[in-house]
């Protein structure tokens, strides 16, 4: 792999760029899946190829190429460079970047059991199984069931001296079942919706969700919905379970976090964001109990957004985003983090395969779970009136990020600090200032969940991202809910 | 072996050929995708983003009794199609036996697929010098008007070649050129997109006017509270509510009771004005002329007069359907693939299908002879597939004498609101197509007939299906694209009671 990248970044330099990057990435996937007992996902899929990023007359270029021969890597560093300087000649000011030092590195993530060793026969039995303990349940009338690994591979290589090569490893699996009748459909997944749980990890996280155990239990539930009571509407204290929790994060303080929406580069698609510069250290996001990171870092967890270096060689690093409630810190990469005169990237650069370039995106962006013990049975009998609201079914916000709107496949009314009767069709809305102000409790270590977002799309061509999004059960005063179904 | 992503389909089938002498079993199906497209990216007036990629793919379905699997691969040498060949093979044998599975489609079997000649060499060729010449021309209106602008240019072409062990052959090319603008001022917006086969079609300094334009007109929004409002929706943001219920015109999504339509075939669901076929050869349509399985595929009404008149169907799904009260109720449309549209051509698919004694494999395809079932109409996805088929050429039928431009929609406006686009649409109820979302980049009052202030943007939560029972006008349609859903031929509509429920900061 070196000597391609040496073909790359020599006729990069050779044409005139100022700095180039060749990223080389191998990627393995494999998805396994049933819908009400047959075989509806069974394939693999691998890819090869290169992507040189360059820098020429203060204007980025980049070019993609599956042709790993010497001809075919120098025509795609040459095009790199002539794109670079089409750049340029639309360009405001030449692009900077802060330093980095230039990294030689070999990073894994942990993998327990390797997911492509385990037979297959193994993977489909588990999901029949599964399948038919959910069709079992009177009802029920589509079950479908999921599982995904993924190997990524990259070697990357700089101008600069970077040499990094490092390979992650991951996993994904859940169910949902769904049931028609009458003018409804209902849907209960578990251990979340969209496809379950994703996470840096081997096929032991498999064996971590007690996917068959959950599985008629979940049945039953999507049954129970239908004759459910519709979630009312009105202004209620809402606690939400760590996995929509963790999709709040995500919608609400990971995109706007974004320095490259806030500067304006996603103005056309994704949007920008209401975290103007001059809200930086001045903001009250949240309440005090609010703390968020951005961390890349192994120690956080096996997230999706876990690395030893991003994509453009920055070594993963925790970042303060929130602390005691105070908006303290953006996502950043080496060039918008110069346009505001920071001295090094945060380290969020990351690219969706090696035909894509890297853009700004989350790592693990994650709320700390409360200091103060607390559990998940002591935070509902510490509400009198409210609605417990679990596993997302819909979510949107406005372009800036302040309005959003979220729906969750079940709730249960909270009276007088207990669990009561099922909702069906839950929602809330708010403005997310408003909203992470409104948080007065948080549960501890013992119920935080690290989260994996497999699908967050960004950028144009748009690029599909895993992130992850670490979150405990925790409450929220006086939100507005039904208002989804509201007249 | 050096990979040409433009290669012709003649290197293509060697490739077929190289992966069935590789294969032991022998229903073997190879799809080959590839191309190259680049996109030019802008924001703050200037290039912030350009890049190019090119690549393409050998993807092999094997079919091992009532067992099939899916392996694909971007390396074309000996081994790696020998290795793709032995995943998909290890991943067929692994499975229990599908008596569902129909055998793979037949030469005889595939129907003619309308010939789409949808790809521009000029187009293919273009540069980044000319794609930095237009966001060039793009940006210099934004600097004219005071505005800060933020888009993208794109130019590319892809192919597309599909075989199978059972002589079916496909081959399918096209080019596309896009262009889409954000224009901001300090408190507004406006944007604009459009693409075609065809760069020669684009004109992005127009796009680039109205967005100007709309950013202008807009400044100073006002805020108005939430509530029901009589709405022109231009037709993006019509493109981005309709998508989300193309995808319950599915015999598999009726077939699982996950479709809108479960219980409302045959009905009027909509109004008398709303008629929605899908037509892959439409001149404002792109994409290829067969299935993921290679089957023709076929016009196809979906709405006429606001009844609910058919849905797509994929050969397998054709024949799960077979039998079932739903077969009754979908050949009670006329459902059958070949509905109401012209050109037989175009139709020949069903034609094709073999008689019943051809039949072999588990599962039984309805009588050739009379065609009183469920029939395929080409839309279904590659197999192995959670989806079944989809109906993604969606073309608005508007009689000549009932359309009305947007001034006309205006001008019969007493109050209500004009809408550029909308954003981040999400299904919030599944069966009665409840969608959420924001509008964005443009959204004005509409007083006394005439355009006037802009807006605070506005949160909906609006059925679809009730908003298809209030449209009041609809304009010609015409190729148009969102950011939320696939690509149509639709109107701007004119809608009564449209239901927003919460107002934005912006």
């Amino acid at each position: 792999m070196k000597q391609i990248a040496e073909w790359a970044l020599g006729m990069a330099v050779a044409r005139g760029a100022s700095h180039a990057e060749a990223r080389i990435v191998n990627e393995r996937v494999r998805a396994l899946g049933t819908r009400n007992g047959r075989v509806a996902v069974a394939s693999e899929e691998e890819s090869l190829g290169l992507g040189v990023r360059v820098l020429c007359e203060g204007g980025w270029g980049f070019a993609a190429t599956q042709e790993l021969t010497r001809a075919g890597v120098e025509r795609a560093a040459a095009l790199a460079v002539e794109i670079a300087r089409a750049s340029a000649r639309v360009q405001r000011e030449p692009v900077r970047l802060v330093d980095e030092p230039a990294a030689v590195a070999e990073w894994s993530s942990a993998c327990e059991v390797d997911p492509f060793a385990v037979p297959m026969e193994e993977n489909f039995e588990l999901l029949r199984r599964i399948d038919r303990t959910l069709t079992a349940v009177e009802g029920v009338t589509l079950a479908e069931t999921s599982m995904i690994f993924r190997r990524y591979e990259q070697w990357f290589y700089s101008t600069e001296g970077a040499a990094i090569h490092q390979t992650r490893t991951t996993t994904g699996a859940g169910f949902s079942a769904h049931a028609f009748e009458g003018d409804s459909i209902q849907t209960r997944s578990y251990p979340n919706s969209f496809g379950g749980q994703y996470q840096t990890k081997g096929y032991e996280l498999v064996g971590e969700l007690r996917l068959l155990e959950n599985a008629e239990r979940v049945g039953r539930e999507c049954v129970a919905l239908l004759k459910a009571p519709q979630c009312p509407e009105g202004r209620r204290d809402v606690v939400l379970d760590s996995s929509q929790l963790g999709l709040q994060i995500h919608e609400s303080i990971g995109h706007p976090i974004e320095l490259d929406r806030v500067l304006g580069y996603e103005a056309n698609f994704a949007g920008t964001s209401f975290l103007t510069l001059d809200k930086l250290h001045t903001l009250r996001y949240g309440s005090d109990l609010v703390n968020v990171v951005a961390d890349a870092r192994p120690e956080h967890g096996p997230g999706l957004g876990t690395f030893a270096y991003d994509d453009e060689g920055v070594a993963a690093q925790c970042v303060p985003i929130i602390t005691g409630g105070r908006f303290e810190g953006y996502l950043t990469s080496r060039d918008t983090a110069a346009m505001i005169g920071r001295e090094r990237s945060g380290g969020h650069m990351r690219a969706e395969g090696w035909a894509r370039v890297p853009i700004v995106r989350m790592s693990n962006v994650s709320i700390l779970p409360g200091e103060k013990p607390l559990s998940f049975e002591e935070l509902i009998a510490g509400t009198e009136d409210g609605i417990y609201m679990e596993t997302n079914r819909s979510w949107s916000i406005d372009d800036k990020r302040y309005n959003f709107q979220f729906g969750c496949e079940a709730g249960w009314e909270i009276k007088g600090g207990k669990l009561g009767r099922m909702l069906r069709n839950p929602s809330y809305s708010g403005i997310t200032t408003e909203f992470w102000n409104s948080m007065d409790a948080i549960c501890d270590r013992r119920y935080w969940t690290l989260w994996g977002t497999p699908n967050c799309g960004k950028g144009q061509p748009e690029q599909g991202m895993g992130t992850g999004h670490g979150a405990a059960p925790a409450r929220f005063r006086q939100v507005k809910v039904g208002g989804a179904y509201g007249s | 072996m050096n990979v040409n992503v433009t290669m012709d389909q003649q290197r293509c089938a060697e490739i077929f050929e190289r992966v069935r002498r590789a294969a032991e079993a022998t229903d073997v199906e190879v799809a080959v995708k590839g191309g190259r497209s680049a996109l030019t990216r802008f924001a703050n007036n200037g290039i912030t983003q350009n890049v190019s990629e090119e690549g393409c793919t050998v993807s092999v379905r094997v079919q091992i009794g009532g067992r099939t699997a899916r392996a694909t691969t971007n390396c074309f040498d000996e081994e790696s199609l020998r290795r793709v060949v032995g995943q998909a093979e290890a991943l067929a044998r692994v499975q229990e036996e599908d008596k569902e599975l129909l055998p793979m489609l037949t030469a005889a079997e595939q129907g003619s697929a309308p010939v789409l000649d949808r790809r521009c060499a000029e187009t293919a060729a273009m540069g980044a010098g000319e794609r930095a010449e237009h966001v060039e021309g793009m940006v210099a209106i934004a600097r004219r008007d005071g505005l800060n602008a933020a888009g993208v240019y794109a130019s590319g072409e892809s192919f597309e070649a599909l075989f199978n062990s059972h002589g079916v052959v496909r081959w399918h090319t096209e080019s596309l050129a896009e262009a889409s603008i954000t224009m901001q001022a300090g408190d507004s917006s406006g944007w604009q997109k459009q693409n075609y086969t065809s760069a020669a079609r684009l004109d992005a300094r127009a796009l680039a006017e109205i967005a100007a334009e709309k950013a202008l007109r807009s400044a100073r929004p006002v805020e108005l509270p939430p509530g029901k409002y009589t709405v022109i929706l231009e037709p993006s943001a019509v493109v981005d509510l309709i998508g989300f219920l193309a995808a319950d015109f599915s015999g598999l999504a009726l077939l699982e009771q996950r479709s809108c339509l479960n219980g409302r075939l045959g009905t009027k669901l909509f109004g008398e004005n709303i008629s929605i076929v899908d037509d892959v050869r439409d001149a404002g349509q792109t994409g290829p002329g067969f299935d993921g399985e290679g089957v023709g595929r076929q016009g196809l009404t979906l709405v006429e007069n606001g009844v609910v008149r058919g849905v797509a169907l994929a050969r397998g799904t054709a024949a799960r359907m077979h039998g079932s009260e739903t077969e009754e109720k979908v050949a009670g449309t006329g459902a059958t693939g070949n509905a109401s549209l012209p050109a037989a051509g175009a139709r020949s698919g069903n034609a094709s299908l073999p008689a019943a004694g051809a039949r072999s494999g588990n599962a039984a395809l309805p009588a050739a002879g009379g065609r009183t079932g469920a029939w395929p109409t080409g839309h279904g996805l590659s197999l192995p597939n959670e989806g079944g088929e989809a109906a993604t050429n969606i073309v608005f039928r508007v009689a000549d004498g009932d359309r009305k431009t947007v001034e006309e929609m205006i001008a019969a406006t007493e109050y209500g609101l004009l809408v550029t686009r909308l954003w981040y649409i999400r299904e919030v109820d599944a069966y009665e197509k409840i969608l959420t979302g924001m509008t964005r980049d443009g959204t004005f009052l509409v007083e006394g007939g005439r355009v006037g202030k802009g807006i605070r943007n506005f949160r909906f939560n609006q059925s679809v299906v009730l908003m298809l029972k209030q449209v009041l006008d609809l304009g010609a349609p015409v190729r148009a694209c969102g950011e939320e859903a696939f690509d149509m031929v639709a109107p701007a509509m004119r809608v009564g009671g449209f239901q927003f429920t919460e107002v934005t900061r912006f």
